[in-house]
């Protein structure tokens, strides 16, 4: 069996670990000087890919990021990972502010046709705007099936074994080739980057594009009307001892007295 | 005997019920809601004008209950037809049909529908829209509405709208972002808006007073030959569902093991509470993961929730901080959550829940 071609989808996200700060302007919230990594879903795509190219399942990854110049830096490190190629999509600053979900799928689309890819990779959802959208309407705009919010994925001929979290579970389906798959947390456990592998990314190949050259217009038929802060919770109190603690909770009606 | 409580002024401790009230005010009038007056009267106008399908999740024989939550998003939008497609699922169709609010409900049994796969679902649903004509498709917030929206978005080449939590007007929709940590309010410009919405941001809409009419629509040219349903294990659980639970019990990495949880569901249970986790206890594999609140778990808001052994990360609290009333049990004074909760205990939880538990009467 020749090997699959897998293109893995990468954001460059504000840091999780990072306490987020709205904008003075109240139209977004502040990115400039903040430190930022790859969305950790992400993560978990490339690593599922990697993995699959070890078990000699894959024979090609292309890592695709869409955005800024710095888009390059989340590319190099999932080239560190073990993807073999990267395609930066350049997305000027200002059409970066409108780009969302619909218009990264129909750059990944033109991608995955380009490379003839049979498995598209991506994140659950960002971390950033919480959408998760673009794997759905990727395997959309394609025709493929999905399987999204994937915890494991097992190969078979012709087709996939996805399990996938939902509400009440797991669930098992099968998928056809080629298809996109979306990452859960539970997929995989994400390796670092070693430092010869680091060194050896440099030179792997990036190709820079413009969505122009895809053919997809950045137009937003959202518009954002406003970022704010969420209400903030009043302090509460300490209690001292469980007693006083069960005694406030009979007297609110959660306890029976 | 006294016991004291810090940091709290009198008038707040005499009546825990008012200080519920206020916070109840607060969380579900926030400052970018509209005033009620101005909604009822765009409601009113809408309901001339537009037309809004709900997709309605349900296992073909009860309705889940996030379903009453998005009709209840959706009539703010215009008149509501439902879509219940499943194989065998007259009942539920019969239960919709009751629902208040719920002017048709359209009927898709077939067997293509069975597992509720997103390939089949959106072929069913575009055709559906050529004959209708709908301008709003909304579906909760649930693990099959956000796997089935922003496919059939595509489909329709509309930018989705996810896990809104309020309706400004027609196109103005309020969600949030980055883990809860920032509110957006945006317009959309789309003919067919895509929606999912979050189940705790709305009300359930009532289960009686409806007189919705049911139609049969042809899922015959529907066909899905891209993907199959294998199996499910779902958790089974006696107690309530975590998204409707009034009250909600979290352990996190404190609590050192799994069996160590039973302690927590014996404390459920006397309590009729549902027992979730944070990130930290699923991934120890204390718990299965769909017992995970949080950013990329569950979102809940329920009257109480207890944190037991929890430190409160940003991702944990983007799914609980709508809580009404939020209690802390951790032995670290230090730990964030404190920061959100009402009432704080700051103490070994092997010995506060026991004791917690043996005080609760049945």
């Amino acid at each position: 069996m020749s090997g699959l071609r897998i293109l893995v989808g990468c954001k460059r996200v504000i840091d999780y670990a990072v306490k987020v700060r709205v904008r003075p302007d109240k139209l977004g919230v502040v990115t400039e000087g903040v430190k930022h990594s790859m969305n950790p879903f992400d993560e978990i795509a490339v690593e599922e890919a990697v993995r699959l190219k070890e078990k000699k399942l894959a024979s090609e990854i292309i890592v695709a990021s869409c955005g800024p110049q710095q888009n390059q830096e989340t590319l190099r490190t999932a080239l560190a990972m073990g993807a073999d190629k990267a395609i930066h999509v350049l997305v000027e600053d200002k059409d970066y502010s409108n780009l969302q979900p619909i218009h990264v799928s129909k750059l990944l689309a033109k991608i995955a046709a380009e490379e003839k890819v049979d498995i598209v990779l991506l994140g659950k959802q960002a971390i950033d705007d919480d959408c998760n959208q673009t794997g759905q309407m990727l395997a959309a705009i394609l025709d493929w099936p999905q399987g999204t919010f994937a915890s494991k994925v097992v190969k078979k001929d012709g087709s996939l074994d996805v399990t996938r979290e939902v509400d009440g579970g797991l669930e098992t389906i099968n998928i056809k080739l080629p298809a996109v798959i979306t990452t859960d947390l539970r997929l995989n456990e994400p390796r670092y980057a070693t430092l010869p592998n680091i060194m050896k990314a440099k030179k792997k190949p990036l190709t820079t594009k413009k969505p122009s050259d895809y053919g997809v217009e950045i137009k937003s038929s959202h518009q954002v009307l406003s970022v704010e802060d969420p209400p903030t919770r009043e302090a509460g109190q300490k209690v001292e001892s469980v007693d006083l603690l069960v005694a406030k909770l009979k007297e609110a009606g959660f306890m029976k007295s | 005997m006294t016991k004291t409580i810090f940091f709290a002024p009198v008038s707040i401790l005499t009546s825990f019920g008012s200080l519920a009230d206020t916070m109840f005010s607060r969380i579900n009038r926030p400052h970018w809601a509209p005033r009620p007056h101005s909604l009822s009267q765009t409601v009113a106008l809408l309901r001339r004008l537009q037309s809004t399908l709900v997709i309605a999740e349900h296992n073909n024989e009860v309705l889940t209950p996030v379903t009453l939550n998005a009709i209840t998003a959706a009539q703010k939008t215009g008149d509501v037809t439902c879509l219940v497609a499943g194989s065998q699922c007259g009942k539920v169709a019969e239960e919709l049909s009751k629902v208040n609010g719920v002017k048709k409900v359209l009927v898709a049994d077939n067997e293509v529908y069975k597992g509720f796969l997103p390939e089949a679902l959106t072929s069913l649903v575009l055709a559906l829209q050529k004959q209708f004509n709908f301008k709003y498709v909304i579906a909760p917030a649930s693990a099959t509405g956000k796997g089935l929206i922003p496919r059939i978005a595509a489909k329709l080449d509309v930018s989705p709208i996810s896990e809104i939590i309020g309706i400004k007007d027609k196109d103005t929709f309020v969600r949030t972002i980055y883990a809860g940590n920032a509110i957006q309010t945006l317009k959309s410009s789309d003919a067919v808006k895509c929606i999912t919405v979050r189940g705790t941001a709305f009300e359930a809409a009532q289960t009686t007073g409806g007189s919705g009419v049911t139609e049969k629509v042809s899922g015959e040219a529907v066909k899905n030959d891209q993907s199959s349903f294998i199996s499910q294990e779902l958790t089974k659980s006696d107690r309530p569902a975590l998204a409707s639970a009034r009250i909600v019990i979290s352990g996190g990495r404190g609590m050192k093991n799994g069996e160590n949880f039973g302690m927590l569901y014996e404390l459920a249970d006397k309590m009729k509470a549902a027992v979730g986790a944070s990130r930290a206890a699923v991934d120890a594999g204390f718990v299965p993961n769909d017992m995970q609140i949080g950013q990329t778990g569950k979102i809940v808001a329920p009257d109480l929730y207890i944190a037991v052994g929890i430190s409160g990360a940003i991702q944990h609290l983007a799914g609980m901080k709508d809580s009404k009333v939020i209690v802390a049990i951790n032995k670290d004074p230090e730990a964030p959550i404190f920061q959100v909760a009402d009432y704080g205990l700051v103490q070994d939880l092997f010995k506060a829940i026991p004791e917690m538990s043996s005080m609760v009467k049945v």
